[in-house]
């Protein structure tokens, strides 16, 4: 076996592993504030990116096109949160569900329709130097995206565990009526859940784009089938196994493309099949501690 | 001016109303129990007054109407809510709990003496700190429960049924805690329990509540020789 291969490959999971795992802990996010899964999250993450896309195509370097995005995201998820998802706050679990995919042909059509339908270039907020190690390429931007998504994994853990309002957070995902009666501002709370998830959102947004051709009505949506799979391996209410578990559907993904060459589209077969097997043996995923109920 | 008015409350769930107009005050220190039997409308009665439940009437916590507010501004202003089930946030640790109940206090150097001070009074919890609330016994939840409410530094406690589920030993050790929290502290509360007994001996005045209504009303040494309350309520 070529060994070189094989960690090229690896390094290549790795990075498209690590944008899952961003768009992953996005859902795990919403999932663990608000016991809803969000369908729209990669559609929320198309559109700030074409955000940072039209930030960037005025002139605004990318690194700032990217963090004015991110604000406004938050800004933009808070909303959402508001206007879209909260009037349904006693509705069932399958309303709450049509109203994400409502949400999500909702952004995708007002993508098109504010941006365009054309294909966008949209350049790397890292630079394209590849280092040779023992033989092996390494590319600048997939230690960037690894270095991006480990950043967000201890903000996100000062954040829930060193801070007030982080807290707070994990309290309304405990009891919401516990934790009203504590003081706690329920909807501010769930606003903020929802902002901080479409921040996320759009730093995965901006990191696929460059990684792939061009950016494009579609491009956010094979990156949301596989940020799902990784959620349901990882356990829905997890976030570091969202992360773990974005990784492996990467790697997964990367080595059957690999290596078993015979059928087409093989690599969306194999990180299901993986996941279908640990379901069964697991259901509330690798890292997961409660039962996700069907509905 | 009492500390809480209740004036002719009704509350609602859907079609059912369950209050049917109640009246009731606690004065600023005092501690006050609504008896009934199950289904008569306490638990509604404190989660009418909390804001858990909407309702029509008059509402009124130190002489500003608090009817319609949302549950955390009313919190904000000083009542505090230990429900029915004790609204432990199980996943989160004792400590974390503790430092939920000062949610809505600014004063670090306060909230570290208050934490320091409940610790001491429920030394159980202390031992417990960095444990998983929703592992401990019914007993030390209910602890953690109250010491949670305390550590707002609230005026006005609403207890919901504070002895279901404990050992009639812990509920007596509570009921001598919240007794030296009253005492000590004058926090007023309003207390609904079945275990009449013991509640009255805490209460200075109580309620009498069935079917939605106050059928009685008085200090709660007069409630206890009541014949009709005795064989009702205390049992004998």
């Amino acid at each position: 076996m070529d060994l070189n291969l094989f960690f090229s490959q690896l390094l290549n999971g790795l990075s498209s592993g690590a944008i899952y795992a961003s768009l992953a802990l996005a859902i795990v996010l919403i999932f663990r504030t608000t016991g809803i899964l969000n369908f729209a999250q990669g559609e929320m993450a198309l559109f700030s990116t074409y955000v940072t896309w039209w930030l960037a195509d005025q002139g605004l370097s990318i690194g700032l096109a990217i963090a004015i995005s991110v604000a406004v995201s938050f800004v933009g998820g808070a909303v959402i949160e508001r206007v879209v998802i909260r009037p349904f706050e006693k509705a069932s679990p399958l309303v709450i569900v049509i109203a994400t995919l409502g949400l999500f042909l909702a952004l995708n059509s007002l993508t098109q329709v504010v941006f365009g339908t054309d294909a966008k270039q949209l350049g790397s907020a890292f630079p394209d130097t590849v280092w040779d190690v023992w033989g092996l390429r390494i590319e600048a931007q997939t230690i960037g995206i690894l270095v991006v998504l480990g950043l967000e994994c201890v903000a996100l853990w000062v954040l829930f565990q060193r801070t007030r309002i982080g807290l707070a957070l994990r309290a309304v995902a405990d009891n919401p009526e516990a934790s009203r009666l504590l003081g706690v501002r329920v909807g501010t709370m769930l606003m903020f859940g929802w902002g901080l998830s479409a921040a996320l959102g759009s730093l995965a947004g901006a990191m696929v784009v460059p990684t792939t051709q061009a950016l494009t009505a579609s491009s956010l949506q094979s990156v949301l089938v596989f940020a799902f799979a990784a959620a349901a391996l990882g356990g829905f209410d997890s976030p570091l196994g969202a992360v773990v578990a974005g990784l492996i559907v990467g790697i997964a993904r990367a080595l059957t493309i690999q290596y078993i060459e015979p059928l087409n589209n093989i690599e969306l077969v194999v990180p299901f099949a993986i996941i279908l097997v640990v379901l069964l043996v697991k259901p509330a995923g690798l890292f997961g501690s409660t039962q996700v109920e069907r509905v | 001016m009492s500390l809480l008015e209740v004036v002719d409350l009704s509350a609602a769930y859907g079609p059912i109303q369950v209050l049917h107009g109640i009246s009731l005050t606690v004065d600023a220190g005092e501690v006050v129990v609504v008896l009934g039997a199950n289904g008569a409308g306490k638990t509604t009665a404190l989660r009418a007054i909390s804001g858990l439940v909407a309702a029509k009437g008059e509402l009124r916590f130190d002489g500003v109407s608090i009817l319609g507010r949302h549950p955390e501004s009313i919190a904000h202003r000083g009542v505090s809510h230990v429900p029915q089930g004790r609204g432990t946030l199980a996943g989160l640790t004792v400590d974390e709990n503790m430092r939920l109940g000062a949610y809505s206090r600014r004063d670090r150097e306060g909230i570290a003496a208050d934490l320091a001070e409940w610790y001491d009074t429920f030394p159980p919890l202390a031992k417990r700190r960095s444990q998983t609330a929703g592992t401990m016994s019914g007993g030390e939840q209910q602890m953690l429960a109250v010491a949670r409410s305390l550590m707002s530094r609230p005026r006005l406690l609403l207890l919901d049924e504070p002895s279901l589920g404990l050992a009639p030993l812990v509920t007596k050790q509570l009921f001598e805690t919240l007794a030296t929290v009253n005492r000590e502290r004058g926090i007023a509360m309003l207390l609904v329990e079945q275990n009449a007994a013991l509640a009255l001996e805490l209460a200075a005045r109580g309620y009498v509540l069935e079917a939605g209504e106050i059928v009685a009303s008085g200090t709660a040494e007069n409630l206890s020789r009541d014949g009709e309350i005795r064989k009702a309520y205390l049992g004998r």
